[in-house]
């Protein structure tokens, strides 16, 4: 059994970081040549690390599956990039940043990887601004600042409702800039299916040609997954349509631990679903909840539309029970809130789940035009999809996946129990413990990529510089080719009668109604053997017409929802074997009068790091205890 | 030339065409006086072509005009190749986008007009070197410098005159698009002065073909 | 919803392509127009045909991966909206409706109604950035910027590189595309370092990539799901003219 090290270095907390650089082995420029480096996804952080690597002087190879980087999922990212700058002068700080992430995070992430985050993130803003990031301004020039779910300060810089976008902009520049310097090569429209590993270290990957179909074979002297979240399990998520966790879930078969996998983070302000052909949630910025008032009717038979029911038969439930946060709580507290009104009856809209998001006081306060200015384009899109005009009457929202706290173990520098395999970005489980505070992921993802990874992998390519360029006929190159075709075979082979879209649909709803917001033993381990069933019936009945050597978007599906399958399980299982309730995990065994999570530190103060056994066999849990020396563990309270 | 820059290409378009603009303003000056719109247009109408045709100074903008010209043709026609190879597989519905609906037809009306300036030339300049003979009809010419009776018998023929009306109306086409569209090209694209341009263009375009309009007309009519 | 579809078939870049027509009998006006097509798919994927290959991603708009020529126009006939934002209830019962992929001679056809558009990427790559190294930026705040130039900066900034600018221009120009990045850097003082460099040599590699003129029928600004202004064109012209005369050399 590996034992966990997490390799943190000594020292006090705020010093960690800067002897950890003053410290780590360095790569001379002139052997970074020699040394190859695969970066697998391309969003803010794949971009970032790529970009700097490159910089650097590394041979960087870079794959996605889509037809440009600029495509990932990062772009979606709407409300805003946190950074301790303290520009409006409230009190701001690092600490105060790690602090606030460590409490939104409900005491389940390492405190040296947060604040390190923390740390880093002012350089990130600086970094994205000198490449032309137009985030928001003052009139009298200087950057604009605005407050997010979890927070009593206002730190997030933000690009109107695509700060995302702007962010993964700049850093695709970064990298657009390395490819015309030619220290960068792009392999796009790849999915890269198996990771290879030779003599314990990582040394590269096998990917499909999504256009071609052709098996490729990429070495180098180390991996980077930035691969991202992992939410589209649900089915109905705000994420891509095509985001997965095939590679990740490829280096989980290959030895590299899964840390915490149930903490699944769901986003309390989405389009509800409309209607049984829906392919999306859309996610609608949580900075609406600013301006924006979460409501349902007093009385559960009210049927009246939402603009004849007056204040006083309204309950604004989140004023009611949590005063000082309001409608600005952390986005568990606030999903689950939703929740439990429609799971008692309130819910509202023709399927009695949602909530409505009103406008109307902001509107009357500040004025249309002031509001427009501010959300005009999130309006604009919400009128479109559903045909309502949030101008003139509240929308309705409810919570949707969203983004996935667990991801690969890594220790401080990055890397995954396989050596030379790192992962960044939402794709590792690192800084947001059980629950992620608004606009905290573009800043982690940065910070990965531009200034963290940089040094933790030069650490490690150092003790590498010997190594020759990896050959791509090594058996282990073979072996995991071998395993790919062969994979690809077995699907081609079932030729049965149903899409593989429609045991996604299914899958999600397991994983929707028993692994989602809220979930109990007995919810869990019936979710364990529906999923065990409906693999099974996958095998049996899927089909995927055409050839595996052409573009054949129905094998792509196919093979990401094989993979889902088992990372389902592993979800279910690290559920239940988490026995309290923290941050978005919610069990409901655990939780206090009031019907809010109930933390359960004895027992639970560990991150859960999953080792893969084989098909059948169940996975090895591996705890890493969490040991807090800078902040006191207390309920966590938006009261 | 076909190396280089698209922009560069559409710079040297943009010129051509301003240059062009002023040209026409000058020459419908000049034509207007064809019209009795004062008692001795005929007179000012001679001196006018005395000046045009014997002036040194307009020699040389005459052949710069004639430069022009043909820059602004060669040009058109090479981006308008370009353009075609650009789609080599065309859309089965095709473009009903919102556009600047003239400039889709900007190489078709160009080409009329340019067959029309052949007959022009035909007509006029080159009886003015001696190379065709002046159009004949009601009115005697006198000599190759009296254009102004040339004119007269051109216009006084319906058909002659039809076509002219209707080769001016696609002038104006061509012009509604190219005013503002040679500002575009230039990069003068400004929030308070575009929408004045673009007036200005509108204007222009009914304005100065109408004006040529005026002169067959009268004499259709009168 | 009754509709009749004449969708683009072709299985790769070599073959012939053609138009085939389907039938649909039950589309929901709710539907999107993806899931219009996820739903086409499905039967055909249940009588063993190919699938109707089409690109889409995050499908909230803002990826640019989805783009089908909808009747005429890219990504259909609303007005500020890609391909997936599209609903079903634009359409009229009984309609027919012709979906092909973007047109252009720099984005060949994949397969189906998936088109090649990493042409946008090479301009981009040609200068469509700021260089800068990690951690040599200095303090955001040292430099002030103007909110009306910042503002009009995020406004260029918007776009998702869908091409539906090349594919609706009748010459299959980039110039919106490619004037937005540019204008995107004009505007900022961080930009200006390489403004010369960078405006000549991606108009050169857009030429070069066999894009069409501009011919300033503003098709692209009608169509772009992102409300991109032709201003950046002229902008890109002025940039342009710029470094052309005043430029030490040719880039």
């Amino acid at each position: 059994m590996t034992k966990l090290d997490s390799k943190i270095p000594q020292g006090p907390l705020a010093e960690k970081w800067t002897h950890y650089k003053e410290h780590a082995r360095l790569v001379n420029p002139a052997n970074r040549k020699k040394l190859d480096i695969i970066v697998v996804g391309t969003g803010i952080a794949g971009s970032s690390a790529a970009a700097t690597l490159g910089e650097m002087g590394y041979n960087v190879k870079v794959f996605c599956y889509q037809d440009m980087p600029r495509r990932a999922h990062s772009v979606a990212a709407q409300g805003g990039i946190n950074a301790a700058k303290n520009y409006k002068n409230d009190g701001d700080s690092v600490f105060r940043l790690f602090y606030d992430m460590i409490k939104g995070g409900d005491y389940r992430s390492r405190e040296a990887n947060v604040y390190r985050a923390a740390e880093v993130s002012n350089a990130s803003i600086d970094q994205l601004v000198a490449q032309g990031v137009p985030f928001a301004r003052e009139y009298g020039g200087t950057l604009a600042n605005r407050s997010f779910g979890g927070v009593q300060v206002s730190r997030t810089f933000y690009a109107q409702g695509q700060t995302g976008q702007q962010v993964l902009l700049g850093c695709y520049s970064g990298l657009c800039r390395q490819v015309d310097l030619g220290t960068v090569t792009m392999y796009p429209r790849r999915d890269v299916l198996d990771i290879v590993v030779i003599d314990g270290k990582a040394r590269g990957v096998v990917a499909r040609n999504l256009v071609t179909g052709v098996i490729e074979r990429h070495a180098a002297h180390a991996v980077v997954l930035a691969t991202g979240g992992y939410g589209t399990i649900y089915y109905l998520s705000t994420l891509a349509v095509n985001s997965n966790a095939t590679a990740a879930w490829a280096a989980y078969k290959r030895g590299a631990f899964f840390g915490n996998p149930s903490f699944v983070q769901i986003h309390p302000t989405s389009l509800p679903v409309l209607n049984e052909y829906q392919s999306k949630l859309t996610l609608m910025s949580e900075s609406l909840r600013n301006d924006g008032r979460i409501w349902v009717p007093k009385d559960k038979e009210d049927k009246r539309h939402p603009n004849h029911i007056p204040e006083e038969d309204r309950d604004y439930y989140l004023e009611r029970r949590y005063p000082a946060y309001g409608n600005l709580v952390p986005r568990d507290v606030g999903s689950r809130a939703a929740k439990e009104r429609c799971d008692a009856g309130y819910g509202v809209g023709p399927t009695g789940l949602s909530v409505y998001l009103d406008f109307k006081d902001a509107i009357q306060k500040q004025g249309k035009k002031a509001i427009a200015a501010k959300y005009g384009n999130l309006f604009e899109l919400y009128h479109r999809v559903t045909g309502s005009d949030p101008y003139e009457e509240p929308m309705r929202i409810y919570p949707a996946g969203h983004y996935t706290m667990g991801g690969l173990w890594v220790d401080y520098g990055l890397m995954t129990t396989i050596n030379g395999l790192f992962a960044i970005g939402e794709s590792n489980f690192s800084d947001h413990g059980a629950n992620r505070l608004g606009a905290s992921s573009l800043m982690q993802c940065a910070g990965d990529g531009y200034f963290i990874l940089p040094y933790t992998l030069s650490d490690y390519l150092a003790a590498e510089i010997r190594t020759p360029h990896i050959a791509t006929d090594d058996k282990a190159f073979e072996e995991a080719e071998k395993n790919v075709t062969g994979r690809i075979d077995k699907l081609m082979k079932v030729n049965g009668r149903k899409t593989a879209l429609s045991f996604h649909k299914r899958l999600g709803n397991i994983m929707w109604n028993h692994c989602g917001m809220a979930r109990n033993e007995e919810g869990l381990k019936k979710a364990y053997d529906m999923v065990e069933e409906l693999e099974k019936e996958f095998w049996k009945d899927v089909r995927i017409p055409g050839t595996p050597n052409e573009l054949n978007q129905e094998l792509e599906k196919a093979i990401r929802i094989a993979d889902f399958f088992g990372l389902a399980k592993l979800m279910i299982t690290d559920a239940l074997d988490r026995k309290e309730s923290c941050g978005a995990h919610f069990r409901e065994e655990s939780q206090t009068g009031s019907g809010e999570a109930q933390r359960i530190d004895s027992t639970y103060s560990y991150v859960a790091a999953w080792e893969y056994t084989d098909e059948a066999g169940t996975p090895v849990l591996h705890k890493e205890p969490l040991v807090f020396e800078n902040v006191e563990l207390k309920e966590r309270s938006y009261k | 030339m076909i190396k280089q820059s698209s922009l560069t290409k559409k710079f040297i378009m943009a010129f051509a065409g301003i240059f062009l603009v002023l040209f026409l303003l000058v020459h419908l000056g000049i034509n207007l006086f064809i019209l009795p719109i004062t008692v001795n247009h005929q007179e000012i109408f001679g001196q006018a072509v005395q000046f045009m045709t014997s002036n040194p100074l307009v020699k040389v903008i005459e052949i710069v005009l004639f430069l022009t010209f043909l820059i602004h043709m060669v040009y058109g026609i090479i981006l308008q190749i370009q353009n075609w190879i650009a789609r080599p597989k065309r859309y089965r519905r095709e473009g009903w986008s919102q556009t600047s609906f003239f400039s889709k037809f900007m190489i078709h009306t160009g080409i009329i007009i340019l067959i029309f300036l052949v007959i022009h030339f035909i007509n006029f300049y080159f009886v003015k070197l001696g190379w065709t003979a002046p159009p004949t009809g009601q009115a005697p010419v006198l000599g190759d410098h009296d254009f102004y009776h040339m004119a007269v018998n051109l216009f006084s023929n319906t058909t002659y005159a039809v076509i002219y009306i209707v080769l001016l109306i696609l002038l104006g086409f061509h012009l509604s698009h190219a005013f503002q569209s040679a500002f575009q090209s230039l990069g003068l694209n400004h929030s308070k002065y575009t929408p004045i341009i673009r007036w200005l263009g509108y204007a222009y375009s009914v304005i100065v073909p109408l004006g040529f309009i005026c002169i067959p007309l009268y004499f259709l009519i009168f | 919803m009754k509709l009749r579809l004449k969708i683009w078939r072709q299985p790769n870049a070599t073959e012939k392509g053609k138009f085939a027509t389907y039938d649909m009998d039950n589309v929901s006006p709710e539907m999107s127009f993806l899931e219009m097509l996820d739903s086409l798919n499905g039967t055909l994927v249940e009588k063993g045909e190919m699938p109707v290959a089409f690109e889409h991603d995050c499908r909230e708009g803002i990826c640019g991966s989805c783009g089908l020529y909808i009747n005429g126009h890219p990504h259909g006939p609303q007005k500020l909206a890609t391909t997936c934002h599209l609903y079903m209830r634009v359409f009229r019962d009984g309609q027919t409706i012709v979906v092909e992929p973007w047109r252009a001679r720099p984005f060949p056809v994949i397969r189906d109604l998936i088109v090649d558009r990493t042409s946008l990427e090479k301009i981009l790559v040609a200068g469509g950035y700021i260089s800068v190294d990690t951690g040599q930026a200095a303090e955001s705040n040292t430099t002030k910027i103007q909110k009306e130039n910042a503002d009009e900066s995020y406004d260029s900034a918007v776009c998702i590189g869908c091409g539906a600018c090349v594919a609706a221009c009748k010459n299959a120009s980039a110039m919106l595309f490619v004037s937005a990045k540019v204008s995107q850097f004009a505007l900022l003082p961080q930009g200006k370092v390489e403004a010369k460099r960078r405006v000549q040599r991606m108009v050169a590699r857009m030429d070069e990539l066999g894009f069409g003129n501009c011919t300033n029928s503003y098709a692209c600004e009608a169509e772009c799901p992102k409300g991109i202004k032709i201003t950046n064109i002229a902008r890109m012209n002025r940039e342009f003219w710029k470094a052309k005369v005043c430029g030490q050399k040719t880039v």
